[in-house]
């Protein structure tokens, strides 16, 4: 009989006016910090808006979205991140990959090393921006260059040329990320059965055998995952951009979407046209997202 | 359970006491905020006001940001609305924005009651507090008035060796120079990267305004302009074979700079010629107080000379610094800031403010012997104003500011040509005008 009966507690709550209880100021909240921002800025992609000024914002239709296409200039920042990407995941992918590899072995204070080559991604990106500012500094005082002019003639102007500024925001981006990486791949490599490995050896097979046949299969979804959040990320770069190369230079030749957002919307205060690009961004971020996880899912299909 | 409520309840009585008392402070003690650059003059800001402090009771707190955020965290607080500022001391290129944003307070029927306009530098008036332009409507007071100038090192100029070699070289006598093909064969003269020695240290930097103000007095004085003030008409203007040409030089002159020149502002400006690198170095005049002083200039604090910016085969211009004191719609303490503002700009306040470093718009103090022979650089700053230019200052002016940024950026990367660069300039700043209704009749 008691079980029939709806629950109710013994202030007359049933269990789904409870469950509501619970889950409606996660709701409210969601709603209000996520989608409503998502939704409004979405509305304001379609107007002339700016917060900066008391005019209330007027509907253009897609003026912003076409603007924004139509404009040499921003396929010019969408290549410069591209091609920051694709250098920067690339790097981190084989330099933390490697690092794992290294590390997936019994020597003595491997606690120290793995937790000192996990320092860079604990530093804020600002900081790490400063420091490598220094180090990279275009001149003999430059930290880089100092050591290096022996070997040169003139200092190499890392933030200073527009064809070095990207391959210096690339090995500072790679510093910091590559541990990363290695993090996730170690996590991958430790969970590869060592059966595995006694049977190959068993079977006589070679290093490059094992690691093309065992070790890689059984890590490819983990490391999947690290190169779907290091693009990610990547695509979002920003900060130390901001910093090392102030503000996407010389010139635009590290200006990336992010950072050309940042000053559409935050200087300029064109929040109409911010929030289209910033759809623009997310589609295609999206879109590369997708990609990744597609090709996880055949991974895992094959796995199995 | 009962200790427990109990304590909830004690913790709340002596929460609300506290908050209280934090309240009954605040009323007890006014003060004011006033939100500056980071720099000297905010530091002399800050002691001139310890005597506002002594004759009213209200305390004066003058906050610092880092040049390159500067807009940027106004601007936000202002988007916000936060009354977190009582006194802005913005950039002259803000009055447009601000004041069409109604972010700065109208002062103009308070000015007109309370403060004796005719006092004040005229062209300092219009810079930095009328908007729009020749309309009688100010938003602020002049606070700060700068220019571009340079720095030289007397001790290399003076040096009879060096003296002979330059003119054997160059057929004329080294001396601070007075045109821009002067100061271009000064800065090749010293170029010595292999004794670490440069001819010039000036502004190339994407960050803020950076090239923009140092170029544009190149551009301004080589024949170019930004455009028609009248009908905002930018192609023809901008993008003329004299700006090419100003564009031209200041790329050239990048090769008497040292390596890293092309991210210097002010503060690398400073850096490089302290630090004994270069032989001349352009900075706005507030930050030469820097370089005469032993402690931050150990090579060269007695041994600098300085010297107006350089005329051009078209005309001398130099870019305006400077900076007004307007005060935020979204302050509490409106009535207290136009109390300070009134105290501020009194003759003997103003006296006090440019003894202490500051460069003041009162007329009758800049004029005065006491002010030209106060520091070594005030001479050639008086001299400076006859030929003092500004930026677009109207609403759109940091979108305006981005795109020459950006693009003179490029132009001295070499990834544009001059021309490619400013056709890029005239199209979206008439671009920026259309979006605006300029254009609308």
């Amino acid at each position: 009989m008691q079980a029939n009966l709806p629950h109710t507690t013994s202030r007359g709550m049933s269990d789904y006016q409870l469950k509501m209880a619970f889950i409606m100021p996660t709701m409210i909240l969601l709603i209000l910090m996520n989608i409503f921002p998502l939704l409004w800025s979405l509305y304001l992609s379609f107007h002339r808006y700016k917060a900066s000024m008391p005019a209330a914002p007027r509907f253009i239709g897609v003026r912003n979205y076409s603007r924004l296409l139509a404009d040499p200039e921003i396929w010019g920042y969408f290549q410069t991140t591209a091609y920051f990407v694709i250098l920067a995941v690339a790097a981190q992918f084989f330099i933390g990959f490697g690092l794992a590899l290294l590390l997936n072995r019994d020597f003595r204070y491997k606690g120290f090393v793995t937790t000192l080559l996990l320092l860079p991604m604990m530093l804020s990106p600002v900081v790490v921006g400063l420091f490598w500012r220094f180090i990279l500094s275009s001149d003999n005082a430059g930290l880089l260059n100092f050591f290096l002019s022996p070997f040169l003639n003139s200092p190499i102007g890392w933030t200073t040329h527009p064809k070095v500024a990207m391959l210096a925001v690339v090995i500072v981006d790679t510093w910091m990320w590559s541990p990363f990486m290695m993090l996730i791949a170690l996590a991958g490599l430790s969970a590869v059965p060592k059966y595995l490995y006694e049977a190959a050896d068993v079977d006589r097979a070679s290093a490059w055998f094992k690691f093309r046949w065992i070790t890689l299969p059984l890590v490819s979804p983990l490391l999947l995952i690290a190169l779907l959040f290091r693009t990610m990320d990547a695509f979002k770069m920003f900060d130390i951009v901001y910093v090392l190369t102030r503000e996407g230079g010389p010139g635009t030749a590290t200006e990336t979407v992010s950072m050309n957002l940042y000053k559409l919307a935050f200087r300029n205060y064109n929040t109409g046209k911010a929030c289209a690009m910033a759809y623009i961004l997310l589609i295609i971020i999206v879109a590369l997202s997708n990609i990744y996880v597609k090709y996880l899912n055949r991974v895992k299909g094959e796995e199995a | 359970m009962k200790s427990v409520r109990i304590s909830l309840v004690l913790v709340l009585i002596l929460t609300l006491a506290f908050v209280t008392a934090l309240k009954a402070d605040d009323h007890q003690s006014q003060s004011l905020t006033i939100v500056w650059a980071e720099w000297d003059p905010a530091n002399y800001l800050q002691e001139l006001s310890k005597d506002f402090t002594a004759e009213t009771g209200i305390t004066v707190d003058v906050i610092q940001i880092p040049w390159p955020n500067f807009q940027d965290k106004v601007f936000t607080a202002f988007v916000g609305k936060s009354d977190l500022y009582d006194i802005v001391i913005g950039d002259s290129q803000w009055l447009g924005r601000n004041s069409q944003g109604q972010n700065y307070i109208n002062l103009t029927d308070w000015i007109n009651e309370n403060i004796d306009v005719d006092s004040i530098y005229g062209p300092a008036m219009t810079a930095f507090a009328e908007y729009p332009k020749g309309s009688g409507t100010y938003w602020a007071l002049p606070a700060e008035v700068d220019a571009a100038g340079y720095v030289y090192r007397k001790d290399l100029f003076e040096d009879p060796k060096e003296m002979a070699a330059f003119q054997e070289k160059y057929g004329y006598a080294l001396a601070p120079p007075t045109t821009y093909d002067q100061l271009r064969d000064i800065a090749e003269f010293f170029t010595r990267p292999a004794q670490d020695l440069y001819g010039i240290a000036t502004w190339y930097s994407k960050e803020y305004d950076g090239i923009t103000m140092g170029f544009q007095q190149v551009m301004w004085s080589f024949g170019g302009t930004y455009g028609d003030a009248e009908n905002f008409k930018v192609d023809g203007y901008i993008n003329t074979e004299d700006a090419a040409k100003a564009l031209d030089f200041y790329t050239d002159l990048l090769q008497f700079a040292p390596p890293d020149a092309p991210n210097y502002y002010w503060a690398e400006t400073l850096n490089a010629y302290t630090a004994g690198k270069v032989a001349m170095a352009m900075n706005y005049f507030a930050f030469f107080p820097g370089v005469v002083n032993p402690e931050t200039n150990p090579i060269s604090h007695d041994k600098s000379g300085f010297f107006v910016a350089p005329a051009g085969p078209k005309g001398h211009y130099i870019s305006i610094g400077g900076q007004g004191m307007s005060i935020s719609s979204y302050s509490k303490n409106k009535d207290l800031a136009k109390q300070y503002m009134k105290w501020f700009m009194q003759k003997p306040v103003q006296e006090k403010w440019a003894m202490l470093g500051g460069f003041t718009p009162h007329k009758e103090v800049l004029q005065s012997d006491a002010f030209k022979t106060a520091t070594p650089f005030n001479e050639a700053f008086a001299a400076s104003f006859p030929y003092l230019r500004d930026f677009w200052a109207v609403p759109e002016y940091a979108e305006l500011l981005e795109v020459c940024q950006t693009n003179w950026s490029e132009a001295i990367s070499k990834i544009k040509s001059a021309k490619e660069a400013l056709d890029t300039i005239a199209r979206k700043h008439e671009e920026i005008f259309e979006d605006a209704g300029y254009y609308d009749e």
